[in-house]
């Protein structure tokens, strides 16, 4: 870090003392970035703008909000009528908490096409995992405090899930209400916690990102940089390029915060909180709806279910292990993908599964929206849902580590500047 | 750029499922059929006449059973009302005024009481909902502040439920109702037959008919018209923000439109001896 | 930060003069748009559209009789309303030209044809006490006004300071009569 010879006095002055500007520099200038990245590379950029965002649009709506049962309804309706520009600054901090999490998603599944989670890169994937997590238990926190029907339900129903744990499930339950119900107690705390966890966030995608510093990034190719010809530097040549998605981004966020601002909101949370009548539908905002669909697959029939039954476990229980699970998993995923190739692209047979992983998350998602009776192609949801739960398992514990012993792979460059000056014939299909 | 495109619409279709998904989670809601609203659309704007008389409507119909307790009487300005019409009009309802100089807040039995002002939210009919119920046979008219949000599509909606009641329950509908459920629908007593309101009976009666109310401004006193301009003021007090937000999106757009341009030329400059 | 990259771009001084500009447009078009961006969240501090709608009270003055005041509560603080008897109008008025820290006459603090009625804000200008001289038992400091207790600011029957740390008169709202018997202040 020491490498940088600083001509301003005041700066060489700081910088001897706190090298904070090596560190910019270090981190930009002198960082070597694989040459060869896309446009997937851009997510990472763009979740770390949508903190910011949620930070900073968070901080200025709390200034207006009141976390009291009998008055948080209001105070958002106040914020959306009275207090200047608090429309804009609800309707930014709702919608972008969807964009975030279409952000992460795509930055999840580029990470998974492209091997990025392998070794060397394990902690920088268990790290990324932790903030998806948090970001999970901030989202629904945060889905809380506007106090309307599903604000309401949501939170009953989610903490509800702890109540599957033996023994100690209904006082844990009782404990994370602070009562009898979902009330004001439960408003005020989840608000303290909503407000703590996006800096618990943002600490840990420091620590996402010391790491990445640390092993650097992966690439397309998913070979190691070799020499400084498979590399550039990351400013100004990948700023400008993050800077041009950032505003890319921006004009498909705020198209849905000026023209669709509750679109992907749900009607019933504009009806305030009613504890004495539940909504037709419940349903969780759309970036659970596939956990949500794990968690509803384990019903007492399901064929999923009896190997949780021989250990006495309930179908409660199992759906909420289940639903854990399908995160925990991914922890996993680095020792569980035994292929020598790191890239899909020279993956033939991995590329396939791949996208019908996706695809199969996306089902998932759709029976977590619709109800068990619904259908999709004329099959009942609740057998679809039971399906796609096994092959997400099946697909992530069986045939991630069949595929790495069995696959023939394609060859693999020997290097980032060879797989971009020499594209081979595969790299083209 | 190819590779561009193709990463592109990958995460547009992703998000689009992402999109689809929440959008279907609204369940079985009867279709509704949608309308031209002149506040619909990248550069909607309300219709201040209409406002107006969509106010006259809740006023003189509506308001005796559902209120809009987060609208102010101020806010009854920014639809065209003079402000001493809106005062008067405010004047009409009693306000509770606090403790008088002996600190009572009741005297001789009676709640200290004094006009609403303009400041003031607008008062609900009712003290609360046991006495809503009480002088509805049971039934509990919600609050219409937020009404067309609340609901799926809803301005369409609400004028889908306020122009299709029907006296009697329809022939056709009955068998149609046989078929797909098994059993018949039968109306229960004091309920009104609804096309599109859940379980199609409401125990609202038909609220509206024509020349229900008497325009001022030579409209023509149909249902179908105050369905739409009252369904247009609920809209209103539902998103006032709705011309500020739009008009500030338009040129939010031309700003980011402009900047991506640029950026994406400069990116093209930078990265020029890359490949 | 930029010019490091370029210098390895082309040697073509058209080609990077045009980057330069190119560099120069888009960063300005940028700050701009941040700026732009700023502003709501800054002015969402400001006061809102419900508490500016409780920046003006309408009071009834029919109940205050000669030599009574009330205090009534505007914009958060207090404000004297105070209709003066005879006595002390021309107490105020023969004052007019006695030294002053602030110097301003009687008929400048208070409406034409309404010498009787005083209305200030009764905050003390020194650092913000309530002064006394509202209630009949108050003390009303060597002037016959209001006294400030926190530190001995006396004020005189128009609210001016007399003697005492205060450096500026009792300062009169913006108010009008809306008819004989009922002001609007703010």
């Amino acid at each position: 870090m020491s490498d940088v010879q600083w001509k301003n006095p005041v700066v060489k002055w700081v910088d001897e003392r706190l090298p904070v500007f090596s560190l910019m520099h270090h981190s930009t200038v002198g960082y070597p970035t694989p040459k060869n990245l896309n446009y997937w590379w851009n997510f990472g950029s763009l979740a770390l703008t949508c903190l910011i965002i949620m930070i900073v649009t968070g901080i200025f709506l709390a200034m207006s909000y009141t976390p009291h049962a009998s008055m948080a309804f209001d105070s958002v309706e106040r914020i959306m009528r009275d207090v200047n520009y608090g429309w804009l600054l609800r309707y930014l901090h709702a919608n972008g908490a969807s964009m975030f999490f279409i952000v992460v998603y795509i930055h999840m599944f580029r990470n998974m096409y492209y091997g990025s989670y392998r070794a060397p890169r394990e902690m920088l994937w268990f790290l990324g995992l932790a903030i998806y997590l948090a970001m999970m238990a901030t989202g629904f926190l945060g889905y809380v405090l506007p106090w309307g029907q599903m604000s309401f339900w949501g939170a009953t129903v989610i903490t509800n899930l702890f109540s599957a744990i033996p023994l100690v499930g209904d006082d844990v339950v009782t404990w994370l209400w602070g009562g009898f119900s979902v009330d004001n107690p439960t408003l005020n705390r989840f608000f303290s916690l909503h407000y703590l966890l996006p800096f618990v966030i943002f600490a840990l995608v420091a620590l996402h990102l010391w790491a990445l510093h640390v092993v650097k990034s992966n690439n397309p190719a998913g070979v190691e940089i070799k020499s400084e010809e498979d590399t550039i530097p990351f400013h100004p040549y990948y700023t400008i390029k993050d800077l041009y998605g950032i505003a890319i981004f921006m004009i498909i966020y705020l198209a849905f915060v000026f023209w669709a601002p509750n679109f992907l909101g749900h009607p019933d949370n504009y009806i305030e909180a009613n504890p004495m009548v539940t909504p037709p539908h419940i349903v969780p905002e759309w970036y659970y709806l596939p956990f949500y669909a794990i968690l509803r697959a384990f019903t007492a029939d399901a064929i999923i279910y009896i190997p949780f039954g021989w250990f006495f476990i309930t179908p409660k229980l199992a759906g909420v292990i289940a639903m854990f699970g399908a995160i925990i998993v991914l922890f996993f995923l680095p020792w569980l993908d035994t292929s020598k190739v790191l890239s899909a692209k020279y993956r033939p047979v991995f590329k396939q599964f791949f996208w019908i992983f996706v695809i199969n998350v996306l089902i998932l998602g759709y029976c977590g929206a619709k109800s068990p009776t619904d259908t999709l192609f004329g099959i009942k949801l609740e057998i679809v849902s039971q399906v796609a739960t096994f092959y997400y398992f099946a697909h992530l514990m069986v045939l991630t580590p069949l595929i790495g012993w069995m696959e023939k792979t394609r060859e693999v460059p020997n290097s980032i500047a060879a797989a971009v000056t020499k594209p081979t014939k595969t790299e083209e299909a | 750029m190819r590779k561009f495109v193709i990463s592109a619409v990958f995460g547009a279709v992703l998000a689009a499922s992402a999109v689809v998904g929440s959008a279907f989670a609204a369940g079985d809601a009867v279709k509704v059929e949608g309308q031209d609203w002149s506040f619909s659309g990248v550069f909607g704007k309300y219709d201040k006449k209409q406002l107006q008389r969509g106010f006259l409507v809740y006023k003189d119909v509506c308001a005796g059973c559902h209120g809009l307790r987060q609208v102010a009487y101020r806010n009854l300005l920014e639809i065209g009302l003079t402000e001493e019409a809106v005062k008067e009009y405010a004047a009409e309802f009693e306000v509770p005024a606090g403790p008088n100089d002996d600190g009572e807040t009741i005297v001789d039995g009676e709640l200290l009481v004094r006009p609403a002002k303009l400041s003031d939210k607008m008062v609900p009919p009712f003290a609360n909902e046991q006495a809503a119920r009480v002088s509805n046979s049971g039934a509990f008219p919600p609050d219409l502040s937020l009404m067309t949000k609340a609901r799926m599509n809803g301005p369409d909606y609400l004028y889908a439920l306020l122009t299709k009641y029907e006296e009697e329950v329809p022939e056709a509908f009955l068998k149609e109702y046989k078929e797909k459920h098994g059993e018949e629908f039968v109306l229960p007593e004091g309920m009104s037959f609804n096309h599109v309101f859940p379980g199609y009976q409401i125990a609202m009666a038909q609220p509206l008919s024509e020349e229900s109310v008497e325009y001022e401004d030579g409209t023509e006193p149909t249902l179908e018209n105050h369905a739409k301009d009252v369904t247009a003021f609920l809209n209103w007090a539902a998103e006032p923000e709705l011309e500020a937000r739009k008009s500030m999106g338009v040129k939010v757009m031309i700003f980011l439109l402009l900047l991506s341009v640029m950026l994406f030329a400069l990116k093209k400059r930078i990265w020029s001896d890359v490949h | 930060m930029a010019d490091t990259a370029s210098t390895a771009v082309d040697d073509n001084g058209t080609e990077e003069s045009r980057r330069d500009f190119l560099l120069l447009a888009t960063s300005a078009v940028g700050a701009v748009g941040t700026a732009a961006a700023i502003w709501p969240f800054v002015d969402s501090m400001n006061p809102s559209a419900d508490v500016l709608a409780l920046a003006s009270t309408e009071i009834d003055l029919s109940p205050i009789e000669e030599g009574q005041s009330i205090t009534v509560m505007w914009r958060g603080k207090p404000v004297f309303v105070r209709n003066r008897t005879a006595d002390e109008i021309s107490k105020a008025q023969a004052e007019d030209s006695a030294a002053m820290v602030d110097p301003q006459k009687d008929g400048e603090r208070i409406k034409e044809g309404k010498d009787n009625w005083l209305v200030l804000v009764g905050v003390c200008t020194h650092l913000g006490c309530i002064p006394l001289g509202q209630k009949a038992t108050d003390p009303k400091g060597e002037y016959g006004g209001w006294y400030c207790p926190c530190h001995g600011s006396h004020y005189d029957t128009s609210g001016r300071i007399r003697k005492g740390p205060a450096p500026t008169n009792l300062p009169v709202p913006p108010y009008e009569f809306t008819s004989d018997t009922t002001v609007k202040i703010g």
